[in-house]
């Protein structure tokens, strides 16, 4: 068990001293959700008066919650990217070489991936909380509303990691951003479900993005609704894509 | 020929901005219900965004090709031959204005199958594809500067997303009027790509505003004389240190 530990914190800490000390990789995972945050909670504040618009906490909080779930995702998605140049550039097979677990890899990774998130998180919530954004739930919301973020960059990371220990090389980047930019755009982004119209509605009804969005603006609310469906959405996500990632390291192996 | 032979650069051209289209004509189509909103369909209001979305890929195709010929020294043996800077610039410029021409004609068919009003008729949609023209060889030019300033396509690549900051910051999903953020609105009025959207969008909404056209008309030229010139320049300076 130590060494599975040792493994996994290795990789984590060696990621995140390559994410932090290298500003091609810490900046877009920055700017992106910020520049997000921005366009939507500034440009489009008018929506908020759409009639039927009810979101008690106001527009900035609104699209807060959808741009935090985002970064969530795309800090798990861009971890992805790296675990594919190491092993492009052969040091994903060392890895493999030297762990004894090597499930331990991909917990690193994934450990990795959620302390990339954190920071992304922190500072994206500093500058909404500078840019005047009202927050009604309490502190069990909000763990519950970064909690929720969190099981997400998870998700995605163990996503992420499947598509990359399968083809071993950052060409496979589309592969695994374009499917989580488009669940999380086919969910209610601008305006709540039931002001959706169209085809949009039909796709966003049956979309696990639409219950994680739903909770995360009932907590940062006050008002938390379809917490359990979240919960359940991302933990069934991460689950599954547990697998896939599993299924991706023994691809790997096999490779040699 | 070389950019109809790189379906990596024409489809995501054609596919991201008709998918953004897709998800943001049905997911704001409630903003129609603001008071003052132009238009009744949001699809419409919308359809002009990919229009600039494609103006912004033709950046980064044209730029990332003359970047490749640098970095393979490709340029340098072209250096060697009688060919004119002007005409190699013309040539690169030349797929830009192929490619602008199938997206505005994808966009339009797209929008037209998907109930989009064009208020400005069939002479305004030859008025749209030419100014959708004049962007791509506007924007075309600055990913040719871009590209032989820096000599390399990664960073030509990596100017997308400063590239796509003007496009959000613009009054590309409402009119600047409804734009309620002072800061934002006031952005997105000191920025050009406004005003190149909403001349698209003054010929699908209103019919035909003078104003909105020669503006739009005239911010595409003149980039494109801007753009020229420094991308000229650049290749002056390129060719020398050849």
């Amino acid at each position: 068990m130590s060494s599975f530990r040792a493994t996994a914190l290795g990789i984590t800490w060696r990621t995140l001293h390559n994410f932090l000390g290298n500003p091609a990789l810490l900046l877009p995972s920055l700017v992106f959700p910020l520049f997000f945050f921005t366009a939507f909670a500034g440009g489009l504040s008018t929506v908020s008066h759409v009639p039927g618009f009810d979101f008690r906490s106001g527009y900035t909080a609104f699209q807060f919650v959808f741009v935090l779930i985002q970064s969530a995702a795309f800090g798990g998605v861009f971890t992805g990217f790296g675990i594919a140049r190491d092993f492009e550039t052969g040091l994903g097979r060392r890895f493999m070489l030297a762990a004894r677990h090597r499930s331990a890899i991909v917990a690193g990774y994934a450990l990795a991936a959620a302390g990339r998130w954190l920071f992304t998180a922190l500072v994206l919530t500093v500058v909404a909380l500078v840019a005047g954004m009202q927050i009604d739930g309490g502190g069990v919301d909000l763990f519950g509303l970064y909690g929720l973020a969190l099981i997400m960059n998870l998700a995605a990371a163990l996503w992420a990691a499947g598509v990359a220990l399968r083809i071993r090389s950052i060409q496979g980047g589309p592969l695994m951003q374009i499917p989580v930019f488009l669940v999380l755009f086919m969910a209610p982004v601008y305006l709540p479900l039931h002001l959706l119209t169209g085809w949009i509605h039909v796709v966003a009804s049956v979309n696990p993005a639409t219950a994680l969005l739903a909770a995360g603006r009932g907590f940062i609310s006050g008002q938390p609704a379809d917490v359990a469906l979240a919960f359940l959405a991302a933990a069934g996500l991460a689950l599954l894509f547990s697998i896939w990632a599993r299924g991706g390291m023994r691809r790997a192996e096999r490779a040699g | 020929m070389r950019t109809l032979r790189q379906p990596a650069q024409i489809v995501p051209a054609l596919i991201f901005p008709m998918f953004l289209l897709a998800v943001n004509s049905s997911g704001l189509q409630r903003a129609t219900d603001l008071p003052h909103f132009p238009t009744r369909s949001y699809l419409t209001f919308a359809l002009a965004i990919p229009f600039m979305q494609g103006a912004l890929f033709s950046v980064m195709n044209t730029g990332t090709d003359l970047a490749r010929d640098i970095e393979t020294g490709f340029l340098n043996r072209l250096s060697l031959t009688p060919l004119t800077g002007s005409a190699l610039l013309s040539g690169l410029l030349g797929g830009a204005v192929v490619l602008g021409i199938v997206q505005a004609a994808v966009y339009l068919t797209v929008g037209l199958i998907a109930g989009a009003s064009f208020a400005a008729g069939v002479p305004g949609v030859l008025v749209i594809v030419a100014l959708a023209m004049l962007m791509a060889v506007g924007f075309g030019c600055i990913g040719l500067f871009l590209a032989l300033r820096t000599g390399s396509g990664e960073a030509v690549q990596g100017m997308f997303p400063v590239f796509f900051v003007f496009l959000f910051l613009s009054s590309m999903s409402l009119p600047r009027n409804l734009i309620q953020t002072d800061w934002f609105r006031e952005v997105a009025t000191y920025n050009p790509v406004s005003y190149l959207i909403e001349a698209i969008r003054s010929l699908l909404i209103k019919g035909w505003d003078g104003q909105a056209l020669a503006l739009g008309f005239g911010l595409a030229a003149a980039i494109t004389v801007v753009g020229m010139l420094a991308a000229s320049r650049a290749l002056r300076t390129r060719m020398v240190r050849t």
